[in-house]
C-alpha cells in the first residue's frame, strides 16, 4: 500500500510546496484534520492556522496559512490558500495587522452574520498567533 | 539653412535622447522579465481555482442554492466596467487599446438603453476615460505607489466589487486588460466577472466528482469560493496587464532608439556636408583673391 502521496500547497503569488509526502495536517474549518494517503476525496474550506507537512523523507515543515481551501483525492492533496509563509519567514506584525483590520470590521459590520463571521475569524487569527508568536 | 553649431547642438541633443530611451528600453526588459516569472508563478493557483470550481459548481447545479454571485441577478441593466491599465505612458498604444475597447463597449452598451458604471484601475485609462465618460467613472485605484502587485491589491479591488455587488448597484462586472501574448503582442481582453462565467467542465480523471466529501457542504464552499475567484482573476489581470506593459514600454522604447539613431545619421551627414561646403567656400575665396593680385 502507497503510504506517500503527492501534495501541492499553492498560493496565488507562487507554489510553495510540490512533492511526495507521507503526512499533511489541515487547519479545517471544522477542525484539524490529517491527510494521508487514500484519503477519501473530500474539499474542505480551511481557517489560519498551521499546516504541518511530512515529506516522504521523514522531514518535516510548517507553514502559516491564512484561509483557502483543500482538494483531497486518494492520489494527492492540493492546498490553495490565500497567503502562505513559511513559519521560519512569518513575521508577527503580519497577523499583528490582520487582526487590526478585522478589528476595524467589525466595528463597521452591520448585520448579525457578518458580525459572527468576523468574530469567529478575529479568534482564529488571535489563537493562531498565540501558536505562532513566541511570548 | 541651419547654423553649424545649431546641427551640432542638435545632434547632442538627440544623442542624449537616445541613452535616455536605451536605459529605459533597458529597464523594461528587467522589469518585463520579473513580470513574466510573477504571472508564470501565480498561473498554477488560478488553474486549480478553475478545475475546483467547475468541479463544484457541477456538484451544485444551478439550482436555488448557488449563490446570485454566480448566477446573477437575472438583469443586465446595470453593467459595471473595471478598466485596469498602466500606471505609466511611453509604452506604445497599450494603454489607449485598453481604453479603446473599453470604450466601444460603453458606446455599445449606453447605445442598447444600459447604465454604465466605470472603476478605473491605473492611472492612464482614468486620464483617457475622463474624457468621454466622466460622469460614468464611480471610483479610481491607483497603483503607483504599489512596487509589486501582491494578491492583497487585487483582493481590495474584488472585494469592492463584491460589495457593490451585495448592495445591488450593478447586474453584470465586466473586466478589461490587457493579455499578455508576448513581448510584441498584447491583447486588450474583456472578461466577464459577475455572473460568473462557469468555467467549461474539465475532465476528470478520476470521475470522482459524486463521491466528494464536502466540509462544511458544496453551496458553502462554493460561496466562498467565488468572491475568491473574482479577486484571483483581477489578479492574474493585474500581473498580465504589467508583463503587457513592459512588453509594449520595451518595444516602444526599442523604436525610439532605432529612430534617434536614424536621426543622429542624418544630422550628421547634413553637419559634414555643410562644414565641407564651408571649406569649399573658403578655399575659393583665397584662390580668387589671390588670382586678383
Amino acid at each position: 500500500m502507497a503510504t506517500e502521496f503527492n501534495f501541492e500547497l499553492v498560493s496565488p503569488e507562487q507554489l510553495l510546496v510540490s512533492g511526495r509526502v507521507s503526512e499533511v495536517v489541515i487547519p479545517a474549518s471544522e477542525g484539524e484534520m490529517t491527510v494521508m494517503a487514500n484519503h477519501a476525496p473530500a474539499m474542505t474550506t480551511i481557517k489560519p492556522g498551521v499546516v504541518t507537512v511530512k515529506a516522504a523523507d521523514g522531514k518535516t515543515d510548517r507553514y502559516v496559512v491564512f484561509g483557502g481551501f483543500a482538494d483531497i483525492l486518494p492520489t494527492g492533496c492540493t492546498l490553495l490558500a490565500e497567503s502562505a509563509v513559511h513559519v521560519d519567514d512569518f513575521k508577527s506584525a503580519d497577523i499583528a495587522r490582520r487582526i487590526d483590520a478585522a478589528r476595524a470590521e467589525l466595528e463597521k459590520a452591520s448585520g448579525d452574520e457578518q458580525r459572527f463571521g468576523l468574530e469567529s475569524y478575529l479568534a482564529e487569527l488571535t489563537t493562531l498567533q498565540g501558536i505562532v508568536v513566541p511570548a | 539653412m541651419p547654423s553649424l553649431k545649431d546641427l551640432k547642438n542638435r545632434i547632442a541633443s538627440v544623442k542624449a535622447t537616445q541613452k535616455i530611451t536605451k536605459a529605459m528600453k533597458m529597464v523594461a526588459a528587467a522589469k518585463l522579465r520579473r513580470a513574466q516569472e510573477a504571472a508564470e508563478a501565480a498561473r498554477p493557483y488560478s488553474q486549480r481555482m478553475s478545475a475546483v470550481l467547475a468541479n463544484i459548481a457541477q456538484a451544485v447545479g444551478q439550482d436555488d442554492s448557488a449563490p446570485r454571485l454566480m448566477t446573477g441577478t437575472g438583469k443586465d441593466q446595470v453593467h459595471l466596467l473595471v478598466v485596469c491599465t498602466a500606471e505609466r505612458g511611453l509604452c506604445g498604444g497599450f494603454n489607449s487599446q485598453i481604453a479603446r475597447l473599453a470604450r466601444d463597449h460603453t458606446r455599445k452598451l449606453l447605445a442598447a438603453g444600459k447604465t454604465v458604471k466605470i472603476i478605473c484601475v491605473g492611472k492612464k485609462g482614468f486620464d483617457i476615460l475622463r474624457r468621454d465618460f466622466a460622469s460614468l467613472i464611480i471610483d479610481r485605484i491607483e497603483l503607483r505607489d504599489v512596487k509589486k502587485i501582491g494578491f492583497e491589491n487585487a483582493d481590495q479591488i474584488g472585494r469592492k466589487v463584491i460589495a457593490l455587488f451585495e448592495k445591488g448597484e450593478f447586474d453584470v462586472c465586466t473586466l478589461f486588460y490587457s493579455e499578455f501574448k508576448s513581448v510584441i503582442a498584447q491583447v486588450p481582453t474583456a472578461l466577464q466577472l459577475v455572473p460568473a462565467s462557469a468555467p467549461a467542465a474539465v475532465e476528470q480523471v478520476e470521475g470522482a466528482t459524486a463521491i466528494y466529501d464536502y466540509e462544511p457542504d458544496a453551496a458553502a464552499i462554493l460561496g466562498d469560493l467565488i468572491p475568491r475567484n473574482i479577486s484571483v482573476q483581477i489578479f492574474r489581470a493585474l500581473l498580465e496587464n504589467v508583463a503587457g506593459e513592459m512588453g509594449a514600454k520595451m518595444s516602444a522604447m526599442d523604436n525610439a532608439t532605432r529612430n534617434a539613431g536614424e536621426m543622429i545619421n542624418k544630422l550628421t551627414l547634413s553637419y559634414n556636408r555643410q562644414r565641407q561646403a564651408q571649406i569649399t567656400k573658403e578655399l575659393i575665396e583665397i584662390i580668387s583673391g589671390a588670382e586678383a593680385l
